[in-house]
Formats: structure tokens, C-alpha cells, sequence
């Protein structure tokens, strides 16, 4: 019955949607003043129906219901609590239907959130949201039902992918759906603003905020999904350039790209087309994301068996999308009138550098990413390899970093030289001096390694100095006081971008990787660690069994530690999975995985032992990054908009917020 | 021209000149890190190329895995269930490597006509076959009956 419930609850949420998007945008268009007021109760309403649908989903999980197909393919009753809640989005179905979730929930906020947003604006992006939750709603229903029944009902499930029992991989979809989700509502707000005409500083303003929200889960979902590929699959790797990791990390440069154009629209009234366009790109990438993970046209750590009719589905959505929205584009985008950028030395040109090479290296990846979908098309099977991203990607973000710098010391507008070089004589100063220090303590010189501690240095240097700058000549307590969210958010946003490249440049240059055979009583030494092997017991537990391998540790200053790694048979889908031990440390980390027996005689066996030297450091990167965006969303001014008329700045403060 | 439409147009260049940069790094480095992928059945008609590296997939023969030496290499023969072939790989296997699986193995022919794999691919899921692997056994006229339809 809750099943059947669930489906019909679904049904509703696309009639709504359906409403949702008729009434508001021909109300909109036509000004009828009763169907423009739908908004707001049609997006509370999908909230309702679509959350009561994934609430009978789960309910299914819960009761152990495995005359549900989803479930029964997914769930089983010795799963614990956490995953029977996580496991409704561990496959297909489910995790579109938290998509569709998230998506009510979105537009849900905006809805609640947006008073100051005149009620037609409004009207349209709630009426695009619902437009895009029409095409999810229909894919899963037509394609995906996650209340398909199973009859005769299956008497125990088939358990939830090992890989996916995982706390870290509980919340990985979610953050990363939020995200990706999130970009809807900078993609409605900026087709509203084309449908309209009205593209201009106040609509920046409006997206700023929702954009920021959306880049902070999607920045923090990616780090996740980094985190737990480098414990969790066993590999001890942290990004693989897969297909699908390029799929989310293309709307995040974009993503980053918007954040700082709509910073120059707010500002300076400029880039407005570009700025639209941006917006368009970031939610089409998502999307493009959701078609290759969900097609399995590409072979991936993510490919699981697929279905080829959801392939054509979401391909079909992909084209309608992003051609309308193009379309919409190059009807409208001509009728802008933005004042070009007019000084070389300002910080609208750093921005829009920054915005070049953000866009430029996405496209790169976009490029290597989709290249081997068409060689296929043409015939040829190819795959593209981690070196050629590695080849493109580096050397065009490289210069993003030294702008960072520079980017948020200079003025907006115009500048000059003088004035700029007396700002950024000491950052560099100091970048120079502690650089060669730092350098120094390296355990072998290496240019690489130095070029990335500068960046970094510089990097905060400047930081240092961007605040020093908004702190002189007033009080302190003032001072903090009176600047805003927006400030630090960026400080913070920079600052995790330098902690990030200490990490991948140091644990790339530095880490030690060794696959060696080891029998009981056989000791290992790295970078000053030794490691004694132990030997290996079977244990049951829970849900799986496990061999588990016993490492006794020692290092530098009495340093010593018993490591366990792993290997593990889950009992229903009776896949093997390695369990690294990882002893995790500020500068480096330890980490210990199991092979196979290769010899059953004297117990050896095939271990693979890793010195990570840095790694925390990108994740905390990633975390910093985020909580900057955060910050920056919960500015005051975005919340004081209703009470003022948004007018652009003359000529915005110096240093102001970004 | 009008200063303003100088400084226009030099802003164009450098956005130009900046792209198609990026885009010449893109295209070199593209053509230097292709993977192409042949299948047991082109290798051993001599289609695969020398001294570059490139992907080979196919199920892993029943009972073919062997440790020769006491150190971690490991030898084992792939099919697409027309040829067969040899694949020698030093280190640690993934953990959904089996026979009668499906695998993708990246790595280039050695001077004795070898393949030395530097990296050997299996999936998450015990159903799933590499498109390639795949497409592969089919073009053989040999694709197993057990092919999964969905998950």
C-alpha cells in the first residue's frame, strides 16, 4: 500500500510541477496577477507530494519491504540503520528520486527565501524550476520507478553495494545532488532574467547568494567523493580524471567561474551576457553529469550495469535544455548593453582572466571526457588517460593562482601601476623569503615542488595582505565589524586554494608507493617508518567476513602504532573489498592495504604500503573552500535587499567584497 | 580608431590568443594520451602497435592464473572467446579480478611480443562488462549468453 501511495504521491508532484510551470510562466508573460501568486503554493505543494514520496521510499527501506524491487535489489534486513536510510539513494531509482527531492526542496527555498524579489521574477524562476522537475519526475516515472513491485516478493534483499556502506559515502550523493541541484537556481534565475530582459546588477544580486550555497555543497561533495575514493576504494589515489569525477568537477570550475562574474555584474553592471551564459553552462554540465553517469556510456568507476533507454532519456532532456536555453541566449543576449571592460589594470580584467581560464580548462576536460563518446561514434575505440589531464589542466591553472593574488588586491575600474606594485611589493616580499625557506626543508629539491609552495605562499600572502589593507587606519573591533561576510568568505575561499595545492603538489611529488610480498615476521622500511607484518586472522563481522592483517608500526621519537588493514567478503554479494588501514596525520599519512594470499604455505601475502606525505591538506582545502562559500552567502546585504532599492555602486569601495 | 575600440580589440586578441593557447596545449597533449583499444583477437592478428601504450579487454580464461616466481607478477590469459592472449601485471590485482571476469588491462607489448600491463581495470559490479569488452566479444560472434540486460 505505502508503495503504491508513494508513486501516486510522485504523480501529483508532476501535476504540480506541470501547473507550477503553465500558470507562472504565461501568468508572468500575460500579467495575471492570480496565476503569477501560484508560485509559492505550487512549489510548497511539490515539496509536499515529492517529499512524501521519497518518505514511502524510505519507509519501504525501513520495513525491510522487499516486494519492492528497488529495494529488494538494494536493501537487506541486516543492514544498519544508517545505510537502510542511505541505501534509498545507493542506486538508480532511488537517487533520482532524491534528485527530484532536492530539486523541490530548492525551489521550496527560493520560494520562502526570496521576498525581496519582485513576485513575476520570481514567478519565472519558480515556473523554470518546475520545468525541470517536469523532466525529472517524468524520467523516473517513465523509466526508472523506483515502486516497481517485485512479485512473488524476493525473500531477502540483494544488499546494498559494500562499496556504498560507507558513512563517508552516505553523504557524498547528497552533497554533491545539492550542488549539482543548487545550479538550477542560478540557471532559472538567469533564464527569468533573459525571458524579461531584465539582466542587470539586482538580478546578480538575487543569484549571488544561491550560487554561493550551491558551489559550497557542490565543493564539499566532490572533496567527500575524494576523500572516500582514496580510503575506500583501496587505491589510495585521491582523483583518477574517471569520466564521471570529470562530470562533477566541470559545473564546480564553471560554477567558480560564475561566482566571480556575478561578483563583476553586481558590481560594475558588465559581463551581463556572459555572466547568463555562465549560469546556462553550469547547470547544463550538471546535467551533462547525470547523463554520463547514469548511461553507462563511458567506462567508469562509477559505470555500474545500465540501461541504454535512460541513456536516450536524459540525452533527449540534455538537448532540450540546454538548446532552449541557448536559443533563449542568442535571442536576448544581443539587447544587453554592458559598458566593455575599459582598463587592462583593474580588477574586472583579473575577473575576467580568471573566467577564462576556468572556462578554457573546463573545456578542456569536457573535451577528454566526451572525445572518446565520439570516436566511438566514428568508429575507433579510444580512451583518454589521466596524463593528458594532468598535461592540460596544470599548466592552465597554474596562472589562476598567481591572479588570485593579484585579483584581490587591485582596484575595480581602473588602476595604475604604482599604486599596485607598492601593494603587492610585500606579499611578494615575504612569498620570496619564506619560499626559499620553506624550500629548504624539502627532503630533495625539486622545481615543481618549489613552484607549488610559492603559489601557495603567494597566495596567502596576499590574503595577509588584503586584509591588513581593510583593517588599516581603523580600529580593529570596527573594522571587523563593518566588513563584510562577503570579505572573508573570499579570503577563505583563496586561502583553502592554497592549502589545496600544498596537498597535490607535495603528496604527488613526494609519496612513496611500494606493492611488496610480505610473510609474517617480514619488515618493511619507508621514509623512516618501519612496518613488521604480523600476519593475517579471519574474523566474522556483522554483515561480512574479514581477513585482517596486523602491521606493527614504528617511526622517528619512539613513534609506534598497530595498523589493521583488511579484506573483506560481504556475505550476500560475496564481492571482496579491500579496507585500507590508514594511520592519517597533519603531514603525512601511513597507509597499508591487502592484496591477495599469494602464498597459502608460509602465509604471504601481496601488500601494498603507501607514505602520503600532505594529503589531508587537499581535503582541508576543499573544506576551507567551502566554508568560504558559506560565509560569503550569509552576507548581510543579500538579506537587507528588500529594504533598499538595488542600485549599481557608483564605484564600489576600495577592496570591497567580492 | 577610438582608443576605447583599441583597447576592445586588444582585449579580444588576448582572449583569442589565450584560448587557442589553451586549445593547442588540449589538442598536443590529446594526441600524445590517446589509449587506443584492441581486443585479444586484433593482437594476435598483429593490429596492436610497438613501444605505445594502449587498453586490451576481455574475460579472464578459467584456471589461467599463474604466479611465477616468488615475487607479486602475475600471469594470466584473456580471450574475447575467439583469441587469446597473455597478460603479465607486478603488483597488486584489484579486488574484483577473477577469471571469467571481465577486466581492461592498460599497458604496451614488450620486444617478445608481451603484453605488460601497468594497470588492469575490474569493475565495482559483478554484472558489469566493459562496454568494450563487450562490443568486443560481440564483433568475435562469441558474446556469452549471460550477458546482463540491466542491474
Amino acid at each position: 500500500m505505502i508503495p503504491e501511495l508513494g508513486h501516486f504521491a510522485l504523480i501529483l508532484g508532476l501535476c504540480i510541477a506541470l501547473a507550477q510551470s503553465f500558470f507562472t510562466l504565461i501568468g508572468a508573460q500575460k500579467g495575471y496577477a492570480r496565476w503569477i501568486a501560484l508560485a509559492r503554493p505550487a512549489a510548497y505543494g511539490q515539496l509536499l507530494f515529492v517529499g512524501l514520496s521519497y518518505a514511502a521510499l524510505t519507509w519501504v527501506f525501513l520495513t525491510n519491504d522487499f516486494s519492492v524491487l528497488y529495494a529488494a535489489q538494494n536493501s537487506n534486513s541486516h543492514l544498519p540503520l544508517l545505510y537502510l536510510i542511505s541505501g534509498v539513494w545507493g542506486a538508480h531509482e532511488g537517487s533520482l528520486l532524491l534528485w527530484a527531492l532536492i530539486l523541490s526542496g530548492w525551489t521550496a527555498a527560493v520560494a520562502t527565501f526570496s521576498r525581496s524579489v519582485p513576485k513575476v521574477m520570481l514567478a519565472r524562476v519558480i515556473g523554470v524550476m518546475g520545468l525541470i522537475s517536469v523532466g525529472f519526475l517524468l524520467f523516473i516515472l517513465i523509466t526508472s520507478n523506483p515502486f516497481e513491485r517485485l512479485l512473488p516478493a524476493a525473500v531477502e534483499g540483494r544488499d546494498l553495494n559494500p562499496l556504498l556502506q560507507d558513512p563517508g559515502l552516505a553523504v557524498h550523493p547528497p552533497m554533491l545532488y545539492f550542488g549539482y541541484v543548487g545550479f538550477s537556481v542560478a540557471f532559472a534565475f538567469a533564464i527569468a532574467a533573459l525571458i524579461s530582459g531584465q539582466v542587470d546588477s539586482a538580478w546578480a544580486r538575487w543569484s549571488r547568494p544561491w550560487t554561493n550555497i550551491a558551489w559550497m555543497f557542490l565543493t564539499l561533495g566532490i572533496t567527500l567523493g575524494s576523500w572516500w575514493a582514496y580510503y575506500e576504494l583501496g587505491w589510495g589515489g585521491w582523483w583518477f580524471w574517471d569520466p564521471v569525477e570529470n562530470a562533477s568537477f566541470m559545473p564546480w570550475l564553471i560554477g567558480t567561474a560564475l561566482i566571480h562574474s556575478l561578483a563583476i555584474t553586481e558590481k560594475r553592471g558588465t559581463f551581463k551576457a556572459w555572466t547568463a551564459l555562465l549560469a546556462i553552462f553550469a547547470f547544463s554540465l550538471s546535467l551533462l553529469g547525470t547523463f554520463l553517469v547514469r548511461s553507462g556510456v563511458l567506462t567508469s568507476v562509477h559505470a555500474f550495469a545500465s540501461d541504454p533507454e535512460r541513456g536516450v532519456f536524459i540525452l533527449i532532456f540534455l538537448v532540450l535544455v540546454v538548446g532552449s536555453s541557448l536559443l533563449l541566449y542568442a535571442w536576448r543576449a544581443p539587447t544587453l548593453k554592458s559598458a566593455a571592460v575599459t582598463n587592462l589594470l583593474s580588477r574586472d580584467m583579473a575577473l575576467l582572466l580568471n573566467n577564462i581560464f576556468l572556462t578554457v580548462a573546463s573545456a578542456a576536460i569536457l573535451l577528454g571526457t566526451v572525445y572518446p563518446i565520439f570516436a566511438e561514434a566514428m568508429g575507433g575505440k579510444i580512451s583518454v588517460g589521466p596524463p593528458y589531464f594532468n598535461a592540460v589542466f596544470i599548466p592552465l591553472t597554474a596562472p589562476i593562482a598567481v591572479l588570485i593574488g593579484v585579483g584581490m588586491l587591485v582596484r575595480w575600474k581602473k588602476d595604475n601601476w604604482n599604486r599596485l606594485l607598492g601593494v603587492l611589493k610585500w606579499p611578494l616580499l615575504a612569498t620570496v623569503i619564506l619560499s626559499v625557506a620553506l624550500a629548504s626543508l624539502l627532503p630533495e629539491w625539486n622545481w615543481a615542488a618549489y613552484a607549488g609552495i610559492t603559489l601557495a605562499l603567494w597566495i596567502t600572502a596576499t590574503v595577509a595582505e588584503a586584509l591588513m589593507e581593510r583593517l588599516r587606519g581603523r580600529s580593529l573591533a570596527s573594522a571587523l565589524r563593518t566588513t563584510p561576510r562577503g570579505f572573508y568568505g573570499m579570503l577563505l575561499g583563496h586561502l583553502g586554494i592554497a592549502f589545496f595545492i600544498i596537498g597535490i603538489t607535495l603528496v604527488s611529488l613526494y609519496n612513496q608507493e611500494k606493492d611488496i610480498r610480505m610473510k609474517p615476521g617480514d619488515t618493511f622500511e619507508m621514509e623512516g617508518y618501519s612496518f613488521t607484518f604480523n600476519g593475517v586472522t579471519t574474523t566474522r563481522v556483522k554483515n561480512y567476513n574479514a581477513q585482517r592483517g596486523e602491521f606493527l608500526v614504528r617511526g622517528k621519537n619512539g613513534y609506534e602504532t598497530i595498523m589493521h588493514p583488511e579484506k573483506r567478503v560481504y556475505l550476500v554479494q560475496k564481492n571482496p573489498m579491500t579496507e585500507a588501514a590508514i594511520d592519517a596525520g597533519i603531514t603525512r599519512d601511513l597507509f597499508i592495504a591487502l592484496g591477495e594470499e599469494v602464498d597459502k604455505t608460509d602465509g604471504s601475502w601481496a601488500i601494498r604500503i603507501y607514505y602520503k606525505p600532505f594529503i589531508r591538506w587537499i581535503w582541508l582545502g576543499g573544506i576551507i573552500m567551502a566554508l568560504g562559500g558559506l560565509i560569503a552567502a550569509t552576507d548581510k546585504r543579500y538579506r537587507q535587499m528588500a529594504r533598499r532599492n538595488v542600485r549599481v555602486p557608483e564605484a564600489a569601495a576600495i577592496g570591497g567584497a567580492l | 580608431m577610438t582608443p576605447a575600440r583599441k583597447k576592445r580589440l586588444l582585449l579580444i586578441l588576448l582572449m583569442v590568443a589565450g584560448i587557442g593557447v589553451g586549445v593547442a596545449f588540449a589538442l598536443k597533449a590529446l594526441n600524445q594520451n590517446l589509449m587506443f583499444f584492441f581486443s585479444p583477437s586484433d593482437i594476435v592478428a598483429g593490429k596492436a602497435p610497438q613501444n605505445k601504450d594502449f587498453r586490451v579487454g576481455g574475460v579472464v580464461v578459467e584456471g589461467s592464473v599463474r604466479r611465477p616466481g616468488d615475487g607479486l607478477t602475475v600471469e594470466f590469459d584473456l580471450t574475447d572467446n575467439a583469441e587469446s592472449m597473455t597478460v603479465k601485471y607486478t603488483g597488486i590485482l584489484p579486488d574484483l579480478f577473477r577469471e571469467g571476469q571481465g577486466i581492461i588491462a592498460n599497458g604496451r607489448l614488450d620486444s617478445k611480443g608481451e603484453f605488460v600491463a601497468n594497470e588492469v581495470l575490474a569493475k565495482h559490479d559483478e554484472n558489469y562488462m566493459p562496454p568494450e569488452v563487450m562490443d568486443a566479444m560481440k564483433k568475435s560472434g562469441q558474446a556469452m549468453p549471460s550477458m546482463p540486460s540491466s542491474n
